[in-house]
């Protein structure tokens, strides 16, 4: 049983990386033109500014 | 959100760079322009590349980004350019570009509360999954010491989640509670709260049974049915406040000053009584007032549903909303902001939609047998175990349970996962659902009422007697015509080029405002325009008259073109049983006419807007549920005063507020698509109660019984909210 001391552990922390991802791509407003992002990957034009 | 944006210290000095120039640029010159543009015609990524590349190599603009979901673009210029320019360099390029008033949309750009809701869900989904991790070992015959470290775990995991993610529902219920009501949030909160202090009490006594994972679980399929029920609401609201941002609210104000007249744009929001206003062809009266220079031809039918245009010069009464057409006008206003005729007219239509605001929808109706009904069995269970065993745990414990098994999961999906649905596959179809009780409210309708002109018609007239003309006469009024912009000169012009012919010479083409166009042919003077001027005679329609020489005025006779899908439509619902009428402001001879074309039997002309808010009032009071169909200042009453509204997105903004639907495209085909989606929209809501209440009717005696195991509330909530969700997938 002790092997659940690590995996519990290491199950949440990974959950938990996971769930900051998530944050982070809500608070810097990726989801707000999910079309576009779509599309998006489709040019070939280098884009590394999200929005003036 | 910003500062999240830009490299802090970046490895590539041009990265760096390039913000902190932004940033100087910036204090430098605050009154950087912020111009959004509506793009309705972009799909792909070859538009998003090719607009944002046309853009950014336009001189003035810093910076533009294109957001396809919303087919809008936002573009950072440096002062002085104007979203003329812009416009113009994207439509050389083959892309409608539209200024959107940029203050207007304000509201949709910070979309918080989704966003809020889209985190607090996120939690509660990492949370239930961790938990139910736990939960499943438990469930499959973890015992002892072992047992009570996974309660422990969960417990840990849970309290802070649910202390975040719960908060809207503890809120809701909480501002309930002060006032006094029960609504949908209080059963849910107390079922949470419940939940999680049994299961406390429960693991510190070592019990067997903890609800953690229910409570969350249960956090998570509301969260996920209000997230949907936002989404659908802020995409109407969006796409609503863009129609409203297209209409820039800008007017140009004369100002006398010692070097003469100066003009200056300045909100209409800012005009006063007393000021002078010029407007151009094509633009629209922003206040009341009486004409001080000018003269030109208005087009009244927004207000009035008149087909004709009125002629107007010095001393003329305007009133807002009215169309300027042919020559520019020096108006001085003598009403503005609240108190013009078009916001008097706003005063009907609040007294109209107090009886539609009486309107309960199925939720909350579910709402109200729901939240009492739990309560009681849940007490009476408390109340019948703890005579039985006098255990206050046992009883507390089961009271929990029922609370859990009969808590609103699939109730709180039922309603927005259809309305999503539904409201989706309308958009799609070019309709836009504006207020969340408009499926309901359309799917009860037994008549529908039209507004003639602007609605059922394009309001665009079409000549409809050019084979009485000779080819030498067609060529010399398409050459005249050509020199106005007039409405009927346009599509005068337009029919002729059509039918192959070429334009006469004329020399000295003149237009008076007002009156027609004048030019000289071969030596003799040839004249288009209204009877009065040209020297034509009566006619019962819309006319325009050409006249070469000393011969007889001729006249062009037009009549307004039926709109797409107009004529298929009224038959489409005559056959569908409803009761179909057309009621209008225009002439009864015209309305007649029209009627007839389309097979309406029943038709009221000569309408002003109080006969037909009366109109439908006495329909709603003889029992009939009406849907109004209008797109006029003169229907705003009878829109808001009718059981579900419709207006076309070329309707004034006061109707377009006034209605539940707003209809994106040109054709009228939609309609009944709507009737029909409404309809069975209300069966699959209906359907999803009924499966709801299946699942409380298996699992609450188990519940009262003392038989329920988390693993079977569980099991009944997520499989009664994803039979929901599915069957309101199988409306797209």
């Amino acid at each position: 049983m002790n092997v659940l001391a690590y995996l519990i552990p290491v199950s949440l922390i990974l959950g938990g990386i996971g769930l900051a991802a998530f944050v982070f791509t809500v608070k810097s407003r990726q989801y707000e033109d999910p079309e576009g992002a779509a599309q998006r990957i489709l040019s070939d034009d280098y884009d590394d500014h999200p929005k003036p | 959100m910003t500062v999240a944006m830009r490299p802090a210290a970046s490895a590539c000095p041009a990265c760096s760079a390039a913000p902190a120039a932004e940033a100087l640029a910036d204090a430098a010159q605050p009154s950087d322009v912020n111009i959004v543009l509506s793009l309705p015609s972009i799909h792909c990524a070859a538009c998003i590349s090719g607009v944002e590349g046309l853009l950014g190599a336009t001189d003035g603009v810093r910076g533009a980004r294109v957001n396809l979901t919303l087919k809008r673009a936002q573009i950072d210029a440096a002062p002085g350019t104007t979203a003329q320019d812009l416009i113009k360099v994207l439509e050389n390029a083959g892309f409608e570009a539209h200024e959107l008033d940029s203050t207007a949309l304000r509201a949709t750009e910070t979309d918080k509360a989704g966003r809020d809701l889209l985190m607090r869900l996120a939690v509660a989904g990492f949370a239930a999954m961790n938990v139910m991790l736990l939960s499943v070992a438990v469930w499959s015959g973890a015992e002892g010491p072992t047992r009570d470290m996974f309660h422990w775990i969960s417990a840990a995991i849970a309290l802070p989640t649910i202390a975040f993610s719960a908060q809207p529902f503890f809120k809701h219920a909480w501002t309930a509670l002060r006032a006094g009501r029960l609504n949908m949030d209080v059963p849910i909160s107390l079922a949470i709260l419940l939940a999680l202090g049994t299961s406390l009490w429960e693991t510190s006594l070592s019990g067997e049974h903890a609800y953690f994972d229910a409570a969350i679980t249960l956090t998570f399929f509301l969260l996920a049915g209000r997230y949907l029920d936002h989404r659908t609401r802020a995409a109407a609201r969006s796409a609503a406040e863009e129609l409203a941002a297209l209409e820039v609210p800008r007017v140009s104000r004369v100002t006398d000053t010692s070097d003469g007249a100066a003009e200056e744009q300045v909100p209409a929001s800012e005009l006063a009584i007393g000021d002078l206003i010029r407007v151009r062809p094509g633009g629209r009266m922003p206040v009341d007032g009486d004409i001080v220079d000018g003269q030109s031809e208005l087009d009244r039918s927004l207000l009035t549903g008149e087909t004709r245009p009125i002629y107007a010069g010095p001393g003329a009464t305007v009133s807002a909303g009215e169309v300027n057409l042919t020559g520019p006008l020096t108006i001085r206003a003598s009403a503005v902001g609240r108190d013009t005729s078009l916001h008097r007219m706003a005063d009907l239509v609040a007294v109209a939609e107090s009886g539609r605001s009486r309107y309960t929808s199925l939720a909350d109706k579910a709402a109200k047998l729901y939240a009492p009904g739990v309560h009681i069995l849940s007490a009476l269970a408390f109340a019948g175990w703890f005579v039985y065993t006098l255990d206050l745990r046992t009883a507390l414990n089961i009271a929990a349970a029922v609370l859990i098994i009969t808590c609103p999961c699939a109730l709180g999906l039922a309603v927005p996962a259809v309305t999503t649905a539904a409201s989706g596959r309308l958009f799609r179809k070019g309709l836009l659902i504006k207020e969340s009780t408009a499926l309901e409210r359309m799917a009860q309708v037994d008549t529908v009422v039209f507004d003639k002109t602007g609605t059922l018609t394009a309001g665009a007239p079409q000549v409809v007697n050019l084979n009485d003309h000779a080819r030498r006469e067609l060529g010399i009024a398409l050459a005249l015509a050509d020199g106005s912009s007039h409405p009927l000169s346009q599509s005068l012009a337009r029919a002729i080029r059509t039918a192959g012919i070429a334009p006469a010479k004329l020399g000295n083409i003149t237009e008076l405002p007002g009156h027609g166009t004048q030019a000289t042919w071969q030596g003799q003077t040839v004249q288009l325009g209204r009877a009065s001027w040209v020297g034509g005679g009566q006619s019962p329609d819309t006319c325009a008259w050409l006249r070469v020489g000393d011969t007889v005025a001729e006249p062009f006779r037009f009549a307004d073109q039926i709109r797409d899908g107009a004529e298929a439509l009224v038959t489409r619902l005559q056959e569908n049983g409803y009761d179909v009428i057309l009621m209008s402001g225009d002439t009864t001879q015209a309305v007649e006419a029209f009627a007839t074309r389309l097979g309406i039997a029943k038709w009221i002309a000569e309408a002003l807007p109080e006969d037909k808010a009366a109109k439908v009032a006495d329909l709603t009071y003889q029992g009939h549920r009406v849907l109004m169909v209008g797109d006029g200042l003169n229907d705003t009453a009878a829109l808001a005063g009718a059981h579900a509204s419709i207006s076309p997105a070329t309707a004034l903004d006061a109707a377009r507020v006034a209605s539940d639907v707003v209809l994106l495209g040109q054709s009228l085909d939609p309609i009944s698509d709507a009737l029909d989606t409404s309809r069975t929209a209300i069966r699959r809501i209906r359907q999803n109660f009924r499966i709801a209440t299946w699942y409380n009717i298996i699992a609450v005696p188990l519940a009262v019984a003392g038989l329920c195991s988390p693993l079977i509330a569980a099991l009944a909530m997520s499989t009664s909210s994803i039979t929901v969700s599915l069957n309101a997938l199988r409306l797209k």
